[in-house]
């Protein structure tokens, strides 16, 4: 593939891997941010390749994952009222207290998957008659497109269009990472994407504090090699510096335009991750002035308490406490037929990778 | 759409009514109405002109019978429409057994309201996919369904065909060592229908690879006999569910080697930006065949020279390793399982 097929090079690969193993003279604990690299990790076969003293624990960066039951319990709701729910596709495995969207659609809900909010705007302009609701959820990557449909719906006088919100940012999560007492991560991979957006500086403040060495990394094999080999080389030298591995789509400043359009619809407040609880100042919340389009508010939905299946340790494992394969139940009573937790159904989730790609070759 | 239609030769008669109505499927003078201008117009022949509640043949055996329903939404999609695929799905399925098709059922249940036009456009579809494979369709049923009790227009197609005399076609016969074929590139087909569907839509110029393989195997069948141990078409759930039922009926090890597996870069591009896996996406004009070692190098070969089957590679073999498993190594030399997945997947987020 044109600009990615050099990116996922054997060659240039086993390269990168001599360098990291003669690089590394110790153990260190790394945590990839995204549950994109995640993936690129587990399904090109990296980790099995990597020397034994790194070990890469896996982040929160997994939208659906990080999504409060008490958000699908809404989006339940609001399709048993009858109202059109139209989501990214791997939502609707996700369960909730009670059910998953996929469930509620068999018994009758309107769910639509769509890529795009703006396709959701377009359902609504064609069925005027109909109520519809966007599920957005995501981090800092999604949160434009999201905000852009609202301005849309605006422009356009929608009525019968609204975002059921639950979005969420990386760096607070980062943090409530490292204040853990229990955290073992040394080094971080930001999450390439994130930082397109964003840009680089609003990780200074946490490389300072913590004294921790963050390397923004792509999502290839060449990318993911040549981060890890960066933040070993840090650790190694006692560093600890904000790094950018993925330049050629990161730029310091970012995308300002795209950061308007979030900041004219959303205001930053507090926000429940799942498995993780609330943390302060972590997430998007839709401004006053749109609060027609905040479908929280249009309907009056109640705050609800998440109920959450006790069984589940997703909140180690995206603290990256523990791996998908430490915990009792992964394979066993949770596999994606019958997930326990959401890191197990969502195609970013750090248990569907090792279920899906390697639970079966270890045991062989 | 109109595009699709007016590309037919075949011209439209003149219908005196321009949508399905419950009556059409009454039995009574407006269903004999349609049949005329339409099926019996369009399949003509002996078998079928009998007008009989069955089709009586003389075909000598072994024979093989399959089934197969079709569902696909939207109806029509780029490279095809329901109507050539429900004639090759089942005609490529009869290949699979090592069987030359000879005879079709066409069942259809058509929605209320559906367009007489767009029903000619499937039907003259299945009419020229029927000529492709050298099949006639000698019986059927045509029932109509209230509106939004359906999609348009399901069809199942069953049929009937005589085995290779050469065929021995037996999942017991994948052995050790056995190389594995792909006749064509993956995940066509899926990424066809997906471009066209509401909330999903993107422009591709991506084709469906909708196409009857039955003579592509019966000239491998009549050069490599009994040399071809099993033949499967990856149609739903796409090359990786079908390498695991293989795997895990047979007790074999199946290993892939990812930079052999023929994929278009527009379809992988396509599944990239989608979220999704081409290796699990649907295929409607290739199959996978185990062969014999000794012969796989002419067996590629001479499927390359067939028209429909240019691409084929050999992608894998049958291990002693992790038996009941299907393991690919990845480009840059790691590897990994490719599992069943539980349902259908889902599109990603970011």
């Amino acid at each position: 593939m044109k600009y990615l097929g050099e990116y996922r090079d054997a060659e240039l690969v086993g390269q990168l891997m001599e360098k990291i193993k003669n690089t590394v003279t110790r153990p260190w604990v790394i945590m990839e941010i995204c549950g994109g690299q995640t993936h690129s990790l587990v399904k090109n076969g990296i980790l099995d390749l990597l020397p034994p003293e790194i070990t890469m624990v896996h982040g929160p960066g997994c939208p659906v994952c990080v999504t409060p039951v008490a958000m699908i319990d809404q989006a339940v709701l609001l399709l048993e009222k009858g109202v059109t729910i139209c989501s990214f596709g791997d939502m609707l495995r996700v369960p909730g207290s009670e059910k998953s969207l996929l469930k509620a659609k068999s018994e009758g809900g309107d769910v639509r998957i769509v890529y795009s909010p703006l396709d959701a705007i377009k359902m609504a302009r064609k069925a005027p008659e109909k109520e519809f609701v966007f599920f957005a959820v995501g981090f800092e990557t999604t949160a434009p497109a999201n905000a852009l449909s609202v301005i849309q719906a605006d422009k356009l006088g929608l009525n019968n269009y609204s975002i059921l919100t639950s979005h969420v940012l990386v760096p607070p999560a980062m943090g409530a990472i490292l204040d853990d007492p229990e955290n073992k991560v040394q080094g971080f991979l930001a999450a390439g994407h994130v930082c397109t957006i964003m840009g680089t500086e609003e990780y200074n403040p946490l490389v300072n504090k913590y004294k921790i060495p963050v390397v923004i990394t792509g999502f290839e094999p060449v990318d993911l090699c040549h981060g890890i080999l960066m933040t070993i080389t840090q650790l190694e030298k006692g560093e600890a510096r904000l790094e950018n591995q993925y330049s050629r789509v990161v730029k310091p400043f970012g995308n300002p335009a795209a950061r308007k359009v979030v900041q004219s619809v959303f205001e930053t407040g507090d926000r429940e991750w799942r498995g993780i609880g609330t943390i302060p100042m972590s997430g998007y919340i839709v401004r006053p002035g749109f609060a027609q389009f905040d479908a929280e508010r249009k309907y009056g939905l109640a705050p609800a308490r998440s109920k959450e299946n006790p069984e589940c340790i997703a909140g180690d494992i995206l603290r990256g406490i523990r791996k998908p394969d430490q915990c009792p139940h992964f394979g066993k009573k949770c596999n994606p037929e019958n997930p326990l937790g959401a890191p197990m159904v969502s195609t970013e989730g750090a248990c569907a990778a090792y279920f899906n790609y390697s639970h079966q070759t270890m045991a062989s | 759409m109109n595009k699709l239609i007016n590309s037919f030769s075949c011209p439209i008669p003149a219908f005196d009514f321009e949508v399905i109505s419950l009556g059409h499927g009454s039995g009574g003078l407006l269903t004999n109405k349609l049949l005329d201008k339409s099926i019996f117009s369009l399949f003509d022949n002996d078998m079928l002109n009998s007008r009989h509640d069955g089709a009586v043949f003389d075909l000598a055996g072994p024979l093989a019978f399959s089934t197969d329903s079709f569902v696909v939404s939207p109806i029509f999609f780029p490279g095809g429409n329901i109507g050539d695929l429900a004639v090759n799905g089942t005609v490529n399925d009869l290949a699979m057994c090592g069987a030359v098709p000879k005879y079709l059922s066409l069942g259809l249940i058509l929605e209320e309201g559906l367009k007489i036009e767009e029903l000619w456009t499937v039907l003259v579809s299945a009419k020229e996919a029927a000529n492709k494979a050298g099949v006639q369709i000698v019986t059927g049923d045509t029932k109509v369904v209230e509106r939004n009790k359906g999609d348009k227009v399901f069809i199942n197609t069953s049929g009937i065909g005589q085995v290779h005399p050469k065929a021995r076609i037996d999942i017991q016969r994948v052995s050790t060592g056995d190389k594995i074929v792909v006749s064509g590139s993956l995940a066509n087909h899926g990424v066809s229908v997906l471009s066209v569907r509401e909330g999903l839509e993107f422009e591709t110029d991506i084709i469906s690879d909708t196409q009857p393989i039955n003579n592509i195997v019966y000239r491998m069948l009549n050069t490599f006999g009994q040399h071809i141990h099993l033949t499967r078409d990856p149609t739903r759930g796409g090359i990786a569910t079908v390498l695991n039922e293989i795997a895990q009926q047979s007790g074999q090890g199946i290993a892939l080697n990812e930079k052999d597996i023929p994929i278009e870069l527009q379809v992988q591009s396509a599944c990239e930006l989608l979220g999704l896996d081409p290796l699990y996406v649907a295929n409607e004009g290739v199959y996978i065949s185990f062969v014999a070692a000794e012969i796989a190098d002419s067996y590629v070969e001479a499927l390359r020279q067939c028209p429909g089957a240019k691409k084929a590679a050999c992608i894998g073999e049958v291990v002693t390793e992790h038996p009941g498993q299907v393991i690919i190594n990845s480009r840059i030399g790691g590897r990994r399982v490719i599992a069943m997945l539980p349902g259908e997947q889902l599109p990603r987020i970011c």
